[in-house]
């Protein structure tokens, strides 16, 4: 730094004086230096070269590890909404015995649908295991024949006054809903998650790793009418 | 609508507003500073108290302050055997936006009306008044929750949270400097020494500091009831996304529109966390308002329906 300063300074001097009075030793020194910093530069171009190629590997790996990473992101949350749709299909196959044997007594007539719902409801436990599509199809039948009890109850009005029936009726109400906002939820991490495999650039990581399509959970025929269950 | 990105833009946002207050309040400190004690080091020094003085607070509002606005209104916590409706009506919400529950509770008053705080959707509360529960069925008491969940879910109650602190801080300063500034203004300053041109200096100083104190503050009020206003809509729309009703909220508002009632336990600093103004008063909208117009929000729910497929008035899945 010392000596940049000094040959700064001695240089500013000799072209502040008269040009014709300068002598060899200070412009010599100049000249000295001069060479030094052209092999610089030079090295420098294939430095700079050698860090642009680095910064772009570097970039790439990001950017490839971010892609997956994301795709993970996207995976765990499916496999994750998954389970919060059946926490409530099992809190729904609980409930329904304690339903069932409730309104029994009120409800002799009706035998027909209690043993409806009851098989519905074996029917959704069997097919739990077997995946999105083929649980869905039992659980929605299950929804069904669950509507037609809650249906057929409002012609009961003792019912109406049995608190535990009531609290079982808003239980079960409540998980219905419960349901269909984890299948909304699921199925809006499906959607994100498979246009993300299908979608370039990350398709490419997808198809490396082996990230498959995910099944849609689907809403029941009866619910695209939108019926009114109004148990309040 | 990607709501992922839509809550990294409301994030990026509210840290930029955060940023803005922050810089209101170093900025006055450094006047003040600068107008008590007449030379720069008299500015960067109280610019540094105020600094400390703004991380320490903010840390203590960040922890304290929900619990603190749950304890001002008067909530208390319940359980599921408790308010089973309600308490099912939030874990409905909290699935349908995949968060965690939050604490449910109940603020006894007849007055019609709700608020969410919290720092994160992990220690996040809902509160509903006593009166709210009596006056709606279960699809616009959902429409309510799920406006509350779609607060916490876009992090709205962490800002609130923050911003209410700020925006306080930056008041009690410029309301201090106001009322006490001019007995000790000016006498104290060590340039005092270095003859009248100082002095002068501090004195043009000293008017800056008046000004801007009297400025400040109705600033951070603006940029707090702007967020406040924004995020009130936004949350309409994303509790909308969630229960796929605007029926519900709508039904909802109209009758929080149309109850009279005052709600007592709210004020000045927990005004801007409810579903609707607490205060009742109508006039036109306004830059110091909290809240927009409730008949503008549930003229653009009613629109909402209207666009949604099918019969509207049988969309709901509530039961």
């Amino acid at each position: 730094m010392l000596a940049v300063a000094a040959s700064h300074y001695s240089t500013v001097t000799v072209t502040g004086q008269a040009a014709g009075v300068a002598q060899g030793t200070l412009p010599l020194r100049r000249a000295d230096t001069a060479p030094a910093p052209v092999r610089q530069s030079l090295e420098g171009g294939s430095v700079i070269a050698g860090i642009i190629i680095g910064v772009v590997v570097v970039v790439l790996i990001m950017i490839f590890i971010g892609l997956y990473n994301s795709l993970v992101k996207r995976r765990n949350a499916v496999d994750n909404s998954w389970s919060q749709i059946d926490v409530q299909l099992k809190r729904r196959h609980d409930l329904i015995p304690n339903l069932v044997e409730s309104v029994k007594d009120y409800m002799s007539y009706e035998q027909e649908t209690l043993s409806k719902v009851t098989e519905a409801r074996a029917a959704a436990v069997a097919a739990g295991a077997e995946g999105p599509a083929q649980a869905a199809q039992a659980e929605n039948a299950l929804t069904d024949t669950l509507r037609s009890l809650f249906a057929v109850m409002e012609n009961y009005p003792d019912l109406k006054a049995s608190q535990n029936v009531m609290a079982l009726q808003e239980e079960l109400t409540a998980t219905e809903n419960k349901i269909s906002f984890a299948r909304q939820f699921y199925n809006d991490s499906v959607l994100t998650y498979n246009n993300k495999i299908q979608t370039v650039p990350s398709n490419v990581i997808a198809g490396m790793f082996n990230f498959t399509k995910r099944d849609y959970f689907e809403a029941p025929d009866a619910e695209r009418e939108a019926p009114k269950v109004d148990l309040r | 609508m990607d709501f992922r990105r839509q809550i990294a833009r409301n994030k990026r946002d509210s840290w930029f507003l955060m940023a803005l207050v922050v810089v209101a309040l170093l900025v006055l400190g450094f006047v003040i500073g600068f107008a008590y004690w007449g030379d720069y080091f008299g500015g960067i020094g109280l610019l540094g108290v105020f600094g400390v003085a703004a991380i320490v607070w903010s840390l203590v509002g960040y922890y304290a302050g929900p619990g603190m606005a749950l304890a001002v209104s008067g909530a208390k916590e319940v359980t599921h055997d408790q308010e089973p409706q309600l308490w099912n009506i939030v874990e409905e919400m909290s699935v349908a936006a995949g968060q965690p529950m939050p604490r449910v509770f109940v603020i006894e008053s007849d007055a019609a009306n709700a608020f969410a705080t919290g720092r994160d959707p992990r220690h996040s509360a809902i509160a509903v008044t006593r009166g709210l529960m009596a006056r709606l069925n279960r699809e616009e008491m959902q429409g309510v929750i799920s406006h509350e969940m779609s607060h916490i879910r876009n992090y709205d109650i962490r800002f609130a949270t923050l911003l209410g602190i700020m925006v306080g801080m930056i008041a009690l300063v410029a309301d201090f400097f106001l009322r006490w500034g001019f007995f000790f203004g000016g006498g104290r300053g060590r340039s005092s020494g270095s003859g009248s041109g100082g002095n002068a200096a501090q004195g043009v100083v000293f008017i800056i500091a008046i000004v801007l104190a009297i400025l400040a503050p109705l600033f951070a009020y603006m940029v707090k009831f702007a967020y406040s206003r924004k995020r009130e809509y936004l949350a309409d729309a994303s509790g909308v996304e969630l229960t796929r009703n605007p029926v519900g909220l709508a039904g909802a508002l109209e009758k929080i529109a149309a109850d009279p009632a005052p709600l007592k336990t709210a004020n000045r600093a927990t005004n801007h966390l409810y579903i609707s103004t607490p205060e009742k008063k109508h006039h036109k909208a306004g830059l110091f308002d909290t809240h927009p117009p409730i008949e503008e929000r549930i003229a653009r729910l009613r629109a909402m329906a209207y666009q949604a497929p099918g019969d509207v008035a049988a969309t709901g899945e509530t039961g």
